[in-house]
């Protein structure tokens, strides 16, 4: 168990810096996610962590100890890769051992340890198999199972489940959840999956470019994102966001409209001056349709409709052409080309400065 | 898909055949004319040459070739010395340039494309052109060895050993091969705790089957087939002698060609056994690394 600290990290391959000055305080014991789009440094500031990465500049401490320039192997770390990386010439028994094998522990001592391990993760079954013989599944079973033997104090995957079918995801999702309530251990994720985020962290942080754009539990980040680019993020479907003018201040709030919205007045998270133009962010869960068509706040065209079951989502195309989605209760049922007006509560809106 | 017509795939298999016969009988010929020979009187093998005659055992067919070439050479020596030679250069240079190539492939260190470009560009200096300086150069070596300490490596195994384990080629087909290890093999071996030696002798080299198995078979093949030229300028005692220099024996004055066939056709026997062997563990080891992702 342990805490581990990113101070001003830093990641230049070449000429290019690709993690532009990284803090993040992991407490011990936190379940911390990393998201952020394709590219943004996910997996190179996950892979500074292992060690697997030089780092160009700043500190990276874990347990209180500086360790930018220890090896992988003296961190007390263990890592669960996207392509499971188990290898293929050791059975599974061997597989999970196998660094207990090259830190010569005692055979009986080690069998147990793996057979705790193949408990924990349902797996006593496969333990002569070879890599080969097993499904997706099962190979991250052994590669999580390789990773909990060791006792690290600090876990860390790298998109673990991405190359799972959606079921199976899920399963495996619960049962690292599981994992990490039984180890109570520090682990750091990295994710695509908004799901995975959502239900797994503790803590959230969202990477843009090498960046952090914020960090913070889940429910925060979808409450209260901090920019334009978490709200626009977090959340599926993404969050709406319509261009208003601000037409006045008041104290703490302000007036904003457009063309397709009737005036209100909201809470802005960015500053804005009145006669600035603003980005309003709606989740589409807060939209619904007013029952009566010329008292909601927007008016637009249906152009398409999803049912999923859960609910049904509606692409509404407002006069001055802008998108909007609302997802809507899996009953309402719409045809495409009517008219609709939407409505939604002000408080639960994101006021923005358009970047 | 084309449905296939019986009659056309028939052709093709005799086709096939065809072209497979041809390309082994290039292979065996020389193979069979050469034992057949080694059963035949020099006069007969040579007038046998004009026909087909040379790759049947017709005529006058006897061992006498092979009692005469083991009364002129000490032919048990001479295939023990390359064979000595032979497995400890292999053994060593397999060792060596597997490593050499984990360290070009996996570790960081400054000035390491270029080092491996200098390693690579020395593939095309023909041995030739070293010889001399080579020679000059271990002329004046020290070497503790069992006999004490001695100046100059000349006339010893290690002469013919030392010099040829570090190789270009080597460590060329094994850092291909490394390179296309997939690379979280290695770090999750580093993750799970392992040293850079422990990657090496637990994850890289079980995983390295088939290029071992190449490695072996051609630089066992160089080391054994074609050591001639250097041996004969740093060899002069009878009791280090390799194979090739020992085909000398057989060249004075008159050409013994039965004898000469003889003596081929025995000191090809390991070669035959080894590749033989290897060959099963090269088709085994491809079976068994199947890296599925
Ligand atoms: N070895 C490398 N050499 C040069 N550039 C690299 C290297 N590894 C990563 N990069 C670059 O660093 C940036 C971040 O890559 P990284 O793999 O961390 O992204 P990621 O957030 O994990 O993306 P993904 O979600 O697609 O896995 C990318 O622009 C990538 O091209
Ligand atoms: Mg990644």
């Amino acid at each position: 168990m342990a805490d581990v600290a990113l101070k001003d990290l830093r990641k230049s391959f070449g000429d290019v810096e690709v993690i532009k000055g990284v803090d993040i305080d992991i407490q011990d014991g936190e379940f911390v996610v990393f998201v952020g789009p394709s590219g943004c440094g996910k997996s190179t500031l996950l892979r500074m962590i292992a060690g697997l990465e030089d780092i160009t500049a700043g500190t990276l401490e874990i347990d209180g100890q500086v360790v930018n320039e220890v090896q992988p192997k003296d961190r007390g770390i263990a890592m669960v890769f996207q392509t499971y990386a188990i290898f293929p010439h050791m059975t599974v028994r061997e597989n999970v051992a196998f660094g207990l094998t090259i830190a010569g522990m005692p055979k009986a001592e080690k069998d147990a340890k793996v057979l705790e391990a193949a408990r924990i993760l349902q797996m006593e079954h496969l333990l002569d198999r070879r890599p080969s013989q097993l499904s997706g599944g099962q190979r991250q079973r052994v590669a999580i199972g390789r990773a909990i033997v060791r006792d690290p104090t600090v876990f860390l995957f790298d998109e673990p489940l991405s190359n799972l079918d959606a079921a199976l995801r899920m399963d495996m999702r619960m049962e690292i959840g599981k994992l990490h309530n039984q180890l109570t251990a520090t682990m750091v994720y990295v994710t695509h999956d908004q799901v995975e985020a959502m239900t797994l962290a503790d803590k959230i942080v969202v990477l843009e470019d090498g960046q952090v754009r914020q960090i913070g539990t889940p429910m925060d980040l979808y409450h209260h994102p901090a920019n334009l680019f978490v709200a626009g993020f977090i959340g599926s479907p993404s969050m709406n966001f319509l261009d208003v003018t601000v037409d006045a201040k008041h104290d703490g709030t302000v007036t904003v409209s457009n063309p397709s919205l009737d005036p209100i007045e909201v809470t802005p998270t960015d500053s804005v001056a009145p006669g600035a133009r603003a980005k309003l962010g709606i989740r589409p869960q807060y939209l619904t349709p007013s029952a009566d068509p010329t008292k909601g706040k927007l008016h637009g065209t249906i152009e398409l409709t999803e049912r999923l079951g859960t609910e049904t989502i509606v692409d509404v195309a407002m006069a001055d052409g802008t998108k909007v989605i609302a997802a809507l209760s899996e009953d309402a049922i719409f045809e495409i080309g009517a008219e609709v007006s939407l409505t939604f509560d002000p408080a639960k809106t994101h006021l923005f400065a358009a970047p | 898909m084309a449905v296939i017509d019986p009659a056309n795939h028939g052709l093709r298999l005799a086709t096939r055949y065809t072209v497979l016969i041809l390309i082994a009988a290039i292979f065996v010929l020389p193979l069979l004319f050469m034992v057949m020979s080694s059963l035949k009187p020099t006069e007969q093998l040579l007038n046998d040459t004009s026909s087909l005659r040379a790759f049947l055992p017709v005529g006058d067919i006897s061992l006498q070739n092979y009692y005469d070439a083991f009364d002129r050479a000490p032919i048990g020596l001479f295939v023990f010395n390359s064979l000595l030679v032979t497995v400890v250069t292999v053994s060593l240079s397999l060792l060596l340039c597997s490593l050499a190539a984990f360290s070009f492939t996996f570790l960081k260190w400054r000035g390491k494309g270029l080092i491996l470009s200098i390693t690579l560009a020395t593939l095309i200096i023909p041995f030739e052109t070293i010889a001399i300086p080579l020679l000059l150069l271990v002329s004046k070596l020290p070497w503790i060895g069992l006999e004490g300490f001695r100046i100059g490596w000349l006339n010893s195994y290690h002469v013919q050993i030392v010099p040829w384990i570090a190789d270009a080629l080597t460590i060329f087909l094994f850092v291909q091969y490394f390179k296309d290890l997939p690379e979280e093999l290695v770090e999750a071996a580093r993750v799970a705790g392992a040293s850079w030696w422990q990657v090496y002798l637990r994850v890289v080299m079980p995983l390295s089957g088939p290029v071992i198995a190449t490695g072996a078979i051609l630089k066992s093949l160089k080391m054994y087939n074609e050591q001639y030229l250097w041996p004969l300028i740093v060899v002069q005692q009878e009791s280090y002698r390799p194979i090739m220099v020992g085909l000398g024996y057989f060249f004075q004055l008159q050409v013994a060609w039965g004898e000469v066939m003889a003596y081929l056709s025995l000191i090809t026997v390991p070669v035959l056994v080894f590749y033989l062997m290897l060959q099963r563990a090269f088709i085994a080891s491809i079976a068994s690394t199947g890296v599925k992702g």
